[in-house]
């Protein structure tokens, strides 16, 4: 069977179509349980998500958050190895932002401080990945389970930081002093009232386009960069990488790093454009999401991109389903663990029957192709 | 004495505590030591929790939620080996699947059936003279012994007035290393876990071995979550596994794979749990450690030791990995 060639179309079009079309099922069986009508919910998601701007920026903003988490966990894996270090370098992403805006805000302006806070969620966050990776570089411990480890000592140590550092003294909540309003990236619909557009207002910030930018150039950098080929060499054989020359424990670090910086980049989105100020589990499992994010696009900057948006719709049009049917918010996670359960973890369970029914279909055509030559 | 009292309390609660981190880390040890990666410790503690508490309520007997959160564990193990020996699925994806799956269907179905923001009513009512929690157990004489000194707390505060689940999970522990070191069943597991070609050459099915050691896997991780629900608060609530799932997989780690040193490590994340929720930090050697660190000191400790700086760690040689016959 594998001798065959399965055209491409198949791979990145049919199956992972189907694996979506299987978990929407089985969330069509669980909204039909909760005594919702199944179509009737995809209609309000669907408006929800995409039927007035305001559902838009909603989307859009979500949109945002994942291609930055959903990269993270797609240049590592690139490599061949897992990063579900994620939720915790996002947290600590947040830190390296928020302290820039809490230190300048106010005092330069914005187009300086924007590049400094930039650089400073990728720093904090590509820190944060780089003790798993030496670990795992110099030491051979496993990677998933540091980077998990590191998740609850992240939230540990941003939890002793808040309040210790920066609560600013006399509040309750465990939140840092919000930023100066001049170190916050513009909101798109401030941005588009300048060019005359309006649109309503939403979390939906500038920083859409770095997310998009940032895409861009992890593709460039995994296809068309020496450390990028070693990145992906490294990732389809590693001892045959090692045999031509690619230094194994140099790459993982240098991907980690990658990854958390990219990880880090939530931050700008989630901190620096729409809340303002650090607060308690600011990352919300946005990190674990960028898995899935990471497994629907096929670790491929540009499939992560559709598949932001898709969860971005799941995310926006799901919470409309709360107002329309009273239902738990928390069904947006049930949609998003199907999504990862049956294009993640069973996406051999299509595949294998999908790609039977092509060859049989290919060869039948085949075989009568040839009767008809013979015939002529 | 007031330390004394205070030691004791810090122990009462380390059992407490370690109880839940101890079936899990079972869990985890038979389906590890058969070779599947299991980071869906967390998911099944909690939808054991949610069927568990549900199930005592709707029937009024923590027993039928013990067994109603079994099942439900049971039936979320089969689906990780579904994926990952069935059709070969990445075991890390399968396991992040089950929890969010877990997380998010507990707090829906939760709410559709109870409208109490994913809460299950509490298990314990006077109104309703409904009483599906578990009940402590207290040993002979602990009343008649309580004020003598040291014994009365050792006897009647530390060891007596649990609930009967804590006396098992410790029970478990022998049990449980004398199925996986000392029966066929557990040399197979174990085997299927190291080198799963060897097994499949004696002519045993490493595909039913590792469905086995994931039903073992969810009775025991059942037991964690109707713990928590149904003896330590008599009520679900959405998310209360609160990490506990991957904490015992630390646990499983930082006991290597064992089950002596397993509970060891869980009763240490315990004690240190018990601290953190006890004070606003502790004093050691002089130096004030904040609440925080310690919360965070069992993950602490677990990177140290995969990072081979205290022992080494070595997991099953085959885990993670899908066993694909070889055709001719």
């Amino acid at each position: 069977m594998s001798q065959h060639r399965i055209p491409a179309w198949i791979t990145v079009g049919v199956i992972p179509l189907a694996n979506v079309a299987m978990a929407a099922l089985a969330a069509a069986l669980v909204f039909w349980y909760l005594n919702i009508n199944p179509l009737e919910a995809l209609q309000a998601m669907v408006y929800g998500a995409f039927g007035s701007s305001y559902g838009w920026g909603y989307t859009l903003y979500y949109m945002t958050s994942y291609i930055f988490t959903g990269l993270a966990v797609a240049v590592v894996f690139q490599a061949g190895m897992f990063n579900i270090g994620g939720e915790g370098q996002a947290y600590i992403g947040a830190l390296g932002v928020g302290l820039v805006c809490l230190g300048l805000g106010g005092h330069v302006p914005l187009f300086v401080l924007l590049p400094i806070s930039i650089i400073a969620a990728f720093v904090f966050g590509g820190l944060w990945a780089l003790i798993p990776a030496w670990l795992q570089a110099k030491r051979g411990s496993h990677i998933v389970i540091t980077t998990i480890m590191f998740n609850f000592i992240a939230a540990s140590m941003m939890n002793y930081i808040l309040i210790n550092f920066l609560k600013p003294s006399g509040t309750m909540s465990v939140e840092s002093a919000v930023f100066d309003p001049s170190s916050w990236i513009p909101k798109m619909h401030e941005a588009l009232a300048l060019i005359g557009i309006s649109i309503d207002r939403s979390p939906l910030n500038l920083s859409m386009f770095w997310a998009l930018f940032v895409a861009f150039a992890v593709w460039f950098f995994l296809w068309r960069t020496r450390w990028g080929y070693e990145v992906r060499a490294m990732g389809s054989n590693a001892s045959g990488a090692q045999y031509g020359g690619i230094s194994i424990p140099k790459t993982v670090i240098m991907i980690m790093i990658i990854g958390g910086g990219l990880a880090g980049f939530m931050a700008l989105n989630v901190v620096q454009g729409e809340a303002h100020q650090i607060k308690l589990n600011l990352v919300n499992q946005m990190g674990f999401t960028g898995i899935a994010v990471a497994l629907m696009g096929r670790n491929h900057p540009f499939g992560i991109v559709i598949a932001s948006l898709l969860f971005g719709f799941l995310t926006q049009g799901g919470s409309e389903l709360q107002f329309e049917y009273s239902v738990d918010a928390r069904i947006v996670v049930v949609l998003q663990g199907l999504v990862i359960l049956f294009s993640g973890a069973l996406q051999n369970m299509m595949k294998h029957p999908i790609e039977r029914l092509y060859l049989r279909l290919s060869s039948n055509r085949k075989k009568t192709s040839e009767e008809l030559a013979a015939e002529a | 004495m007031d330390a004394f009292n205070s030691i004791i309390l810090i122990l009462d609660a380390t059992l407490r505590n370690a109880t839940p981190l101890i079936f899990a880390a079972l869990a985890g040890m038979f389906s590890e030591r058969a070779g599947i990666v299991n980071i869906a410790l967390e998911g099944k503690i909690l939808i054991s929790a949610f069927a568990g508490a549900s199930a005592a309520y709707y029937t009024g007997s923590p027993w039928m939620g013990l067994l109603a959160g079994m099942m439900a564990s049971v039936m979320f193990a089969q689906l990780h080996a579904f994926a990952t020996v069935t059709h070969n699925g990445d075991h890390v994806v399968s396991g992040l699947a089950i929890n969010i799956l877990a997380a998010g269907l507990t707090a829906a179905v939760g709410n559709y059936w109870f409208s109490q923001g994913g809460n299950t009513p509490n298990l314990v009512s006077r109104a309703d003279e409904l009483n599906a929690r578990f009940e402590p157990i207290v040993f002979p004489f602990a009343e008649a012994l309580a004020d003598v000194p040291i014994i009365g707390g050792i006897y009647s505060e530390l060891l007596s007035g649990h609930y009967i689940l804590v006396y098992l999970a410790f029970l478990a522990v022998p049990l449980c290393w004398f199925v996986l070191f000392r029966t066929r069943f557990g040399l197979r597991l174990r085997a299927t876990g190291e080198n799963p070609q060897a097994v499949d050459t004696a002519g045993i099915s490493v595909t039913k071995v590792r469905y086995l050691a994931l039903l073992v896997c969810g009775l025991l991780a059942g037991f964690a979550g109707v713990y928590l629900a149904v003896a330590l608060t008599a009520q679900f609530s959405p998310n209360m596994s609160a990490g506990k799932g991957y904490m015992a997989l630390a646990a499983l780690i930082f006991g290597k794979w064992r089950p002596k040193t397993t509970m060891l490590a869980c009763l240490l994340f315990g004690a240190l749990q018990a601290i953190a929720d006890r004070s606003q930090g502790a004093i050691i050697l002089g130096f004030e450690v904040p609440v925080q660190l310690v919360e965070a000191l069992p993950y602490i400790l677990t990177v140290v030791l995969l990072g081979g700086f205290i022992g080494r760690a070595v997991a099953p040689k085959a885990i993670g990995k899908p066993y694909v016959k070889e055709r001719a």
